[in-house]
């Protein structure tokens, strides 16, 4: 059963690897429909995991560490967006911020935001369904560190803030690097929500995943290369956390 | 007056009341069994475990008063705290965990340093000053927390189970340390301890509590001659006896009645050191006025003495050599004769 489990897992990576055409990878990966996906989706990526920290952390210490009301509601609202199958994310979004939205017409009538067909909208999708991953790291870590180490800062006069940025985060620094790694890669890999929500338009809402799909009906081997190119980035993700998780299984 | 508790804690089922003052320059140990409220009255004074109600105030200034609805953050009380495992904080080397407390009051980061050095002169680290905690040892750890709760100045000083983590090979040179630097200590200090040999080498006065209630208090020698619970005779290593006394005569809860010197009358707690009580295989001759026969419960040896738990009528524990012990051949249920002297038995009033 495990052989059989384990070829499942490998063989189609084994497909992508030997169906790689090897000699015009550079220039499969140079062409300009790739370079603006690779450009964007790291901008994109990046602008994701900055919203996620940046809004992710003060939820994940205030799960962690606050009592009140329908705070069970809150973390399972946060979790949602990781079951939720992203296409139902993106229609949610779209309903959300699109043009005619709860929040997106006030938006676009006032201030003329809009974030649909927009890289913003790009972004947006790819933070909602990256951001719980951390959030339940960080919050999970959170919860893990002693509070008694929190008291002792109180003790030595620091108040909330200095004490979460000088005792809380730096020891929870490990868990708050898997959790952003894991969030980026998640970003990066963003195909449902954003292709429903903020289109597929080059150079602004095409996103790797989605060069990748369409290279695939035109062009395959430029969609097997962009492949590899976001398969490497996986290994480097799964290598830079070996530490937490291959090092975990070991007795 | 230093420092002024009544301090109220409720705790789910755990509840809490006692009174505590601590003058300046005072060092108190608190005792107490495990779940009596020792590191809760600490939380207390420290603001990390607000009141029910009481009242806490340090050189005149009002901490913690519900009824008043005044509570001073912890981080705004002149108060340093030891914690029980010392809690240095993990990513910061020696000297910054010490220079911790002096930048979040305000001292600019070098003179923080500047200090945190010194202080760790004083506890004789000098040279650890970059080690991280982990690359200490329990003894350093203690003193790099001592100087951390130390290097801010307090007006009080509370001190959890500071010698708990320790080797027992290192204590006794710790404590003596430990006795030196908070003589320099000019504020109120409460150490909590469950070992009544760091108390009677560090503090000035001995607090003992039980289920949250405080249940005597005195200096060393009060406390040893004179317990009062059960807890505290045991902690001294002493037997405490409960009876009413009619003269010379001290009737116990079962019927027995032992003779002392008396004469007293009323509600009476006796005291018995172990080596007080002798045992033989024969009904004793001679002197002794009490006289009784039992089993042995338990034996257990402690180097070349023996400690022999008696079983009823009168529940003590006789300390004899464990020669004797061969001799007589005791062992777990054994019959066994034991006596005391009535000079030998200690009564005073049970309140």
């Amino acid at each position: 059963m495990a052989t059989v489990t384990v070829a499942f897992l490998a063989v189609p990576l084994i497909g992508l690897l030997t169906k790689a055409s090897w000699s015009t990878l550079w220039s499969d990966l140079t062409n300009p429909v790739a370079v603006d996906a690779l450009k964007l989706s790291l901008i994109c990526s990046a602008w994701a995991t900055g919203l996620s920290l940046v809004f992710g952390v003060p939820l994940a210490w205030v799960l962690a560490r606050t009592e009140f009301p329908g705070r069970n509601l809150v973390r399972a609202m946060t979790i949602l967006p990781m079951v939720l199958p992203p296409v139902v994310g993106g229609v949610a979004l779209l309903l959300a911020f699109g043009r005619d939205g709860i929040l997106g017409r006030p938006l676009y009538d006032w201030f003329g935001v809009q974030f649909t067909f927009s890289t913003a909208g790009a972004v947006l999708a790819e933070t909602f369904v990256a951001m719980p991953f951390l959030i339940i790291t960080v919050e999970a870590a959170l919860r893990s560190l002693d509070g008694r180490f929190e008291d002792a800062a109180a003790n030595l006069g620091a108040g909330r803030w200095t004490t979460f940025r000088r005792v809380s985060l730096p020891m929870i620094a490990p868990s708050l690097v898997a959790g952003t790694a894991l969030t980026w890669a998640r970003a990066l890999g963003e195909f449902g929500a954003t292709i429903t929500f903020a289109g597929d338009i080059q150079g602004r809402t095409q996103t790797l995943p989605l060069a990748v799909y369409l290279a695939l009906q035109e062009n395959e081997h430029v969609a097997v290369a962009l492949s590899l190119a976001l398969l490497a980035v996986s290994i480097v993700v799964l290598v830079s956390l070996r530490g937490r998780w291959l090092g975990a299984i070991r007795p | 007056m230093s420092l002024s508790g009544e301090v109220e804690v409720t705790l789910g089922t755990f509840d809490q009341r006692l009174h505590l003052d601590v003058a300046d320059g005072e060092v108190v140990a608190v005792l107490g069994p495990n779940g009596s409220g020792k590191t809760t009255l600490l939380r207390a004074l420290a603001g990390l475990q607000p009141l029910s109600g009481g009242r806490i105030v340090l050189d005149g200034v009002v901490l913690d008063d519900p009824v008043a609805n005044v509570l001073i953050p912890p981080e705004h009380r002149a108060c340093g705290m030891v914690f029980q495992d010392y809690l240095l904080f993990p990513h910061l080397t020696a000297v910054a965990n010490v220079a911790f407390g002096p930048r979040n009051r305000g001292v600019a980061k070098g003179e923080a340093t500047r200090q945190a050095v010194e202080w760790l002169d004083r506890v004789g680290l000098a040279d650890k000053a970059l080690a991280k905690p982990r690359q200490l040892s329990g003894g350093e750890a203690q003193r790099v927390a001592l100087a951390r709760a130390m290097a801010t100045d307090p007006r009080l000083l509370l001190l959890d189970e500071p010698m708990a983590a320790l080797d027992a090979g290192l204590r006794g040179s710790l404590r003596h340390q430990l006795r030196h630097l908070l003589r320099s200590f000019g504020g109120s200090c409460v150490m909590v301890t469950h070992d009544p040999l760091d108390a009677a080498a560090i503090a000035d006065r001995l607090v003992i509590i039980e289920a949250g209630r405080l249940v005597q208090q005195g200096t060393l020698e009060e406390v040893t001659t004179r317990p009062r619970t059960g807890y505290v005779a045991k902690l001294m290593g002493l037997n405490l006896i409960r009876g009413r006394a009619y003269g010379t005569g001290l009737i116990l809860d079962g019927g027995t009645i032992l003779e002392t010197v008396g004469p007293s009358i009323g509600e009476m707690l006796a005291v018995i050191a172990p080596r007080d009580i002798a045992l033989y295989l024969a009904p004793p001759g001679g002197s002794p006025r009490n006289t009784w026969s039992t089993r042995v419960a338990e034996v257990h040896l402690m180097g070349d003495r023996a400690r022999v738990l008696l079983g009823d009528p009168i529940p003590v524990t006789a300390e004899i050599t464990a020669v004797a012990m061969a001799e007589l051949g005791l062992t777990d249920g054994a019959p066994v004769w034991a006596s005391v002297k009535a000079t030998q038995i200690d009564v005073y009033p049970a309140d």
